[in-house]
């Protein structure tokens, strides 16, 4: 099989899946042209994460990272959602074969987006530099392909 | 498991099974002894080479056996282009929906500097014979065209390019991996040059294969050694594998029409029962199209979430989304005929063999669109379409 176990019940049965009404934040990355979009809602209540929603379009690891990203931000404070790491999602997951490691990448970057937009909505200040815009792992690599 | 990618390989007939068996501990002479065990070997190969060229409408010393599609298609090209470069001829034409073998050796050739016209498949997923022809220079040293697509299945004008090719005294291949034993195929009267093809792709074994090369059509050595293959293809023939492969083409001839008739029925009836599913498309010709090939795109879903989901209803198939490619791209072929890269990555085929049960089928039409529709709950790309932030594409 190309996926762990924990990969395959995760993209059978994805946690925290569909859309959520009135969230406080929404976070949404990568591109329909690459295959991957993840998009995520936030309930936050004070410094506290306290629910996490998520839509993907994308392959069987996009959907169980970002399934596996809700769990493990939910209930969490903000800024501890915050040190999430792909590489963290790749070991939760038991690993992903290497050309999916960007996946884990999409699903750090949304938890940052809808925390960022949640920055934006309330007039928090942040580091920008912390949410570099474009960092669609797979539109890259696709540029440099082409020379 | 229902068994539905039957272009990717095919399971092995029990009667070719059955054929290759005397040939590991019976008849294993060396074709190349003197000995009777020998000699024994060598008529059997010569027999199946005879029954090989029948089937294909050529004579058998027009047959060079290989280790399958890929090598004979890099064969063919390096021969092509080794006796254009000696008379100045570095043009080649070919199409942009071509198998790797094919373009991916071409590039190779590019480097080595030959001039490639990739022709345009349009949206049918069929080359135009007057492009082939307008193509045509006096530097044309070969024109290779795929008999019928992997992935969409469409058959080109194959006899129309030949006669043009002929006319033209240019030499013609063509890769026909994916129509040998499913569609009938005659290289006299198609024009042909040089043929490819392969014999797990209707029912025989993996790892042996053909070129057919034109007699009077120059065919340089592509593996240097022993004297086989008429001193162009050295390396001891795999006679199981050969006499697998003569079995399987003569099975797939003699029971292709019946066999066609039953899949052209279960493969329309997949299109007409699978194109209910709203916002779907159906990829390439349906007329002009092998029995057995399946190929849609699904609107906002992903490829390989509907293979893995497939798998776990039991059903093997097939994509041509980036992740199943391995690339992150989405399949050429479907980029080739139009499809924007979002559609090209919610497609599927699906592939029939002489095995495949209308069972299977109603398998199929119940799982598809449940699998659609669960992929579609949670897909942010259907999501904004559904409330109209952007727009249906198909």
């Amino acid at each position: 099989m190309l996926y762990s176990e924990k990969v395959m019940d995760h993209f059978r049965h994805p946690r925290n899946i569909g859309e959520m009404e009135n969230p406080d934040a929404i976070g949404e990355v990568g591109n329909a042209k690459c295959g991957d979009i993840m998009r995520m809602y936030l309930k936050i209540d004070g410094d506290t994460i306290t629910d996490v929603k998520f839509m993907t379009f994308g392959c069987g690891s996009a959907i169980a990272t970002s399934s596996i990203a809700t769990e493990m931000i939910k209930g969490k404070k903000i800024k501890d959602a915050l040190q999430l790491t792909n590489q963290a999602v790749v070991e939760a997951l038991d690993g992903l074969p290497a050309h999916k490691l960007h996946c884990s990448v999409l699903a750090e970057e949304a938890v940052k987006a809808a925390i960022k937009d949640y920055y934006d909505r309330n007039g928090i200040d942040y580091d920008k530099s912390l949410y570099a815009p474009g960092t669609c792992v797979c539109c890259h690599t696709a540029d440099k392909k082409d020379d | 498991m229902i068994y539905l990618d039957n272009a990717s390989t095919t399971r092995v007939s029990p009667e070719v099974i059955v054929a290759m068996r005397p040939y590991w501990d019976e008849i294993y002479g060396n074709c190349s002894s003197l000995h009777d065990m020998g000699q024994r070997a060598k008529e059997h190969l010569e027999d199946a080479r005879n029954r090989i060229a029948k089937c294909l409408g050529a004579e058998s010393d027009e047959i060079y056996f290989t280790s399958g599609g890929s090598e004979s298609d890099n064969w063919a090209i390096d021969s092509a282009c080794k006796y254009g470069a000696m008379r100045n001829k570095k043009h080649i034409i070919t199409t942009a929906f071509e198998h790797h073998a094919i373009l991916h050796t071409l590039k190779e050739k590019e480097k080595q500097g030959f001039t490639i016209t990739y022709l345009p498949v349009y949206e049918n997923g069929i080359v135009k014979v007057a492009d082939v022809e307008k193509a045509i220079t006096e530097e044309t040293c070969l024109v290779t065209i795929m008999y019928a697509n992997n992935e969409i299945g469409t058959i080109q004008p194959i006899a129309e390019i030949g006669n043009i090719c002929a006319k033209h005294g240019v030499v013609f291949h063509t890769d026909a991996v994916q129509a040998v034993g499913h569609i009938p195929i005659n290289v006299k009267a198609d024009k042909i040059s040089m043929l490819s093809l392969s014999a797990h792709k209707f029912h025989g074994p993996k790892g042996v294969g053909m070129l057919f090369c034109k007699k009077g059509s120059p065919l340089f050595p592509f593996v240097h050694g022993g004297g086989q293959e008429r001193n162009r293809r050295a390396g001891t023939e795999n006679l199981p594998g050969i006499m697998g492969m003569c079995v399987a083409l003569e099975s797939a001839t003699k029971d292709m029409a019946k066999v066609n008739d039953r899949l052209i029925e279960y493969r329309d009836k997949l299109f007409t029962e699978l194109s209910k599913i709203p916002h779907s498309k159906i990829n390439g010709d349906t007329i002009s199209r092998l029995p057995g090939n399946f190929n849609m795109s699904f609107e906002g879903i992903e490829g390989e979430s509907l293979l893995l989901m497939l798998n776990d209803m039991d059903i093997c198939a097939s994509s041509g989304s980036a992740c199943t490619s391995g690339s992150l791209d989405p399949s050429h072929v479907l980029l080739a005929i139009g499809l924007p890269h979002e559609i090209a990555h919610g497609s599927l085929r699906l592939t029939l063999s002489k095995y495949t049960t209308i069972e299977d089928i109603n398998h199929a039409i119940e799982s598809v669109p449940k699998v659609v529709a669960h992929l579609r709950k949670f897909s942010p790309v259907w999501d904004e379409m559904e409330k109209g932030v952007i727009k249906h594409v198909i």
